[in-house]
């Protein structure tokens, strides 16, 4: 590992977005016409070293596409995305090659993502052979550190994935992501594979390791207890819109969209002193191919009227958060207390 | 707990499985009892053998794994020494089970209709007119839109919360005495999951059902359940009501577990528990979880606490915690935070 963060400042902006938006082109077969899935639908943040924005939302809202987006795997079909002052939408060959080496993933199934017939040295140290130009030795030199610095031992150089629990392959995960000394890591619900003691235990190293380096995390989860222990920044994303944004304490103590709402308080509390009603969400996620027409929560929302259903919201400042409902700018949401 | 009237009655249940290296024991003397209209709910981490002893109740292990008990009695009737047959008539009418699964726990190439009508065929008999009446009824139960035009549906056609609603229409259809739900909400998102639990609960209420409902989730056990069985590498160390648990936990490691929870999270950093849970290979002597627990002493390393003997019932320890504080524990012991 080569010296860790002298060169950064604190507090720097890494990585802004804005009106950012992935659309598939869904073929339709023989007689249908091509539709269009908008899997991301204009999403808007900033992630800054050393903080943890964290992305919410149920199955289907977007969440892994706007990762894929900021890992560079997908390129926006829309909006600009800005890393490092560079706008990578439009970046090509050596520029995007150099790009990618300061954006990692880490990914939720830790026995998935690891190439069962590598060695733990060799999935270690493989981005250093393909995007640094260092001896054998160096390189071996450079994963033991990092395998020391993650919790591994000196002798698990040699063993392969299998060898593993799910906490420690996640743990070669995150020393793999780590490699080449990035801006950023992504993570996609990196602890919900795994038991909640081993879940702390992760949890911890990865706050460890994000004030150690000076990491941006974009943090993927559908936990939100996850969330508002580990995040400094929130966007709940419904549908492939963010329907609500803002700092943790404002989101999770004054949770203001109706879908914001319902999420906390349909989250089970690990208190049986405090069963409480929960607000009822009726029906499911419509398809994302055929969403909703205005508001794409209307159909499920207990607060929608005529203005919902027709004109989309937009994202508008609201005691301190952003978030897209008419009924919240019109301010004819009956007051709730924190969930 | 030990109501003799009881619906469902173990001792000592042990599950054994053959695998290359010897025998693998992943269910370790357990005992339950299950009252009608009792919930409980049965928490570990995996490999806990919480799914496991609830698979050899319901006798769906495979030949490689070898169940021993002293007693497994439904109803009074014992399941050890039953013909197969007669096993059957009891399994899937009188004591029915959700798994975890919803997508592949259906059968892909049969209509959702179909699937329902085959318990009601094997259990109820009656005509198909009457059995598709009820699999109607039933499909409304479970809160499905439009239940006559999805009776025509393949699972695929449908969502995993309303797979799961099938499965749960399914479980129910004969009217069962006993549910046992296997983690059923473990693959579904957290608004979906609110709607399963709701409608679990609400079933066992109404129809006084024996509910057990295996999860992983503390949230979902304080939010559902009235007593509370915790496993650890395959035995029971701690058996509680849910309130007396969340409050006051007796075991180090229900201790631990709750504290290592996000929510009830103090600090930034989680006070994890060191290591994983024993797997074949490194069971370790006497307590099985004294390396990892901060109360562990010699008498924890050569001699095995009992379940039911002293120093108190119910928990698996030598010194169980009070308070977060060891009873009679003879070594220093640190104030825990």
């Amino acid at each position: 590992m080569s010296a860790p963060a002298t060169d950064r400042q604190k507090g720097r902006q890494v990585l802004s977005a804005s009106d950012l938006k992935r659309h598939y082109q869904i073929g339709g077969g023989l007689f249908a016409a091509d539709r269009v899935l908008k899997a991301v639908d204009g999403a808007s943040f900033t992630l800054t070293a050393g903080k943890t924005l964290a992305v919410v939302g149920e199955s289907g809202c977007g969440k892994s596409t706007l990762a894929r987006m900021v890992t560079l795997i997908e390129r926006p079909t829309d909006g600009s995305l800005v890393l490092n002052g560079v706008d990578v939408t439009a970046a090509k060959g050596e520029t995007q090659r150099k790009l990618r080496q300061s954006v990692q993933i880490v990914f939720q199934d830790p026995y998935g993502s690891l190439n069962p017939r590598q060695k733990v040295g060799t999935i270690l140290e493989e981005p250093l052979v393909i995007n640094r130009k260092m001896t054998a030795a160096e390189r071996r030199a450079a994963a033991e550190a990092m395998m020391a610095r993650v919790g591994l031992r000196p002798e698990h150089y040699d063993r392969y994935p299998h060898m593993f629990s799910g906490g420690q392959r996640q743990r070669i995960a995150i020393a793999r992501a780590l490699m080449l000394n990035p801006d950023i890591v992504v993570l996609d619900e990196p602890v919900s594979a795994l038991d909640v003691s081993i879940q702390a235990q992760v949890l911890n190293l990865l706050a460890d390791l994000q004030e150690e380096f000076d990491l941006a995390y974009l943090f993927i989860s559908h936990d939100l207890s996850v969330v508002r222990h580990i995040a400094d920044e929130v966007i709940v994303m419904y549908l492939g819109h963010p329907v609500e944004q803002g700092p943790r304490a404002a989101v999770f103590s004054n949770p203001q969209h109706p879908y914001t709402q319902a999420l906390l308080s349909a989250t089970p509390k690990a208190d049986p002193t405090q069963r409480h009603q929960r607000i009822k969400l009726t029906g499911e996620l419509p398809s994302p191919l055929n969403p909703p027409e205005g508001c794409t929560f209307n159909p499920r929302c207990p607060f929608a009227n005529e203005r919902c259903r027709v004109e989309p919201p937009r994202m508008l400042s609201s005691q301190g958060s952003r978030v897209a409902c008419h009924a919240v700018e019109e301010g004819r949401l009956p007051q709730v207390s924190a969930a | 707990m030990s109501q003799p009237a009881s619906l469902l009655e173990i001792r000592n249940l042990s599950v054994d499985f053959q695998t290359a290296h010897g025998l693998f024991r992943a269910v370790d003397a357990v005992d339950l009892d299950v009252a009608e209209g009792d919930l409980v709910a049965i928490v570990g981490e995996s490999g806990s053998g919480k799914s496991v002893s609830m698979l050899a109740l319901m006798g769906l292990l495979p030949w490689t794994a070898k169940v021993t008990a002293d007693r497994m009695a439904f109803d009074g009737r014992d399941l050890l020494t039953m013909a197969p047959r007669e096993r059957r008539k009891i399994i899937g009418k009188d004591m029915a089970m959700i798994f975890q699964e919803p997508m592949t726990s259906l059968n892909p190439c049969f209509t959702v209709g179909f699937q329902i009508t085959e318990s009601l065929k094997t259990h109820l008999g009656g005509g198909r007119a009457e059995q598709r009446r009820r699999a109607v009824e039933l499909l409304d139960l479970v809160g499905i839109p439009a239940p006559e035009t999805r009776l025509a549906a393949l699972p695929h056609q449908l969502s995993g919360g309303m797979n799961q609603r099938v499965m749960i229409a399914i479980a129910i259809a004969c009217n069962p005495r006993l549910l046992i739900a296997d983690e059923p909400t473990t693959a579904l998102d957290v608004t979906i999951q609110a709607q399963i639990l709701e409608l679990l609960v609400e079933l066992q209420r109404e129809r006084d059902m024996a509910l057990v409902l295996i999860t992983h989730d503390m949230g979902v056990v304080a939010e559902t359940a009235e007593r509370v069985v915790v496993q650890y590498a395959g035995q029971q160390v701690e058996k509680q009501t849910v309130e007396g648990l969340f409050a006051d936990p007796h075991h180090p490691y229900t201790s631990a577990l709750l504290s290592a929870l996000p929510e009830r999270a103090t600090t930034k950093r989680l006070p994890s528990i060191p290591g994983v849970v024993p797997g074949q290979f490194d069971r370790p002597a006497a307590c099985l979880f004294n390396p990892r627990c901060g109360f562990a002493t010699d008498h924890c390393r050569r001699e095995e606490p009992a379940l039911n003997g002293p120093p108190l019932p119910g928990v698996r320890c030598h010194y169980p915690l009070s308070h977060g504080m060891p009873a009679d524990h003879p070594g220093k012991v640190e104030e825990p935070a």
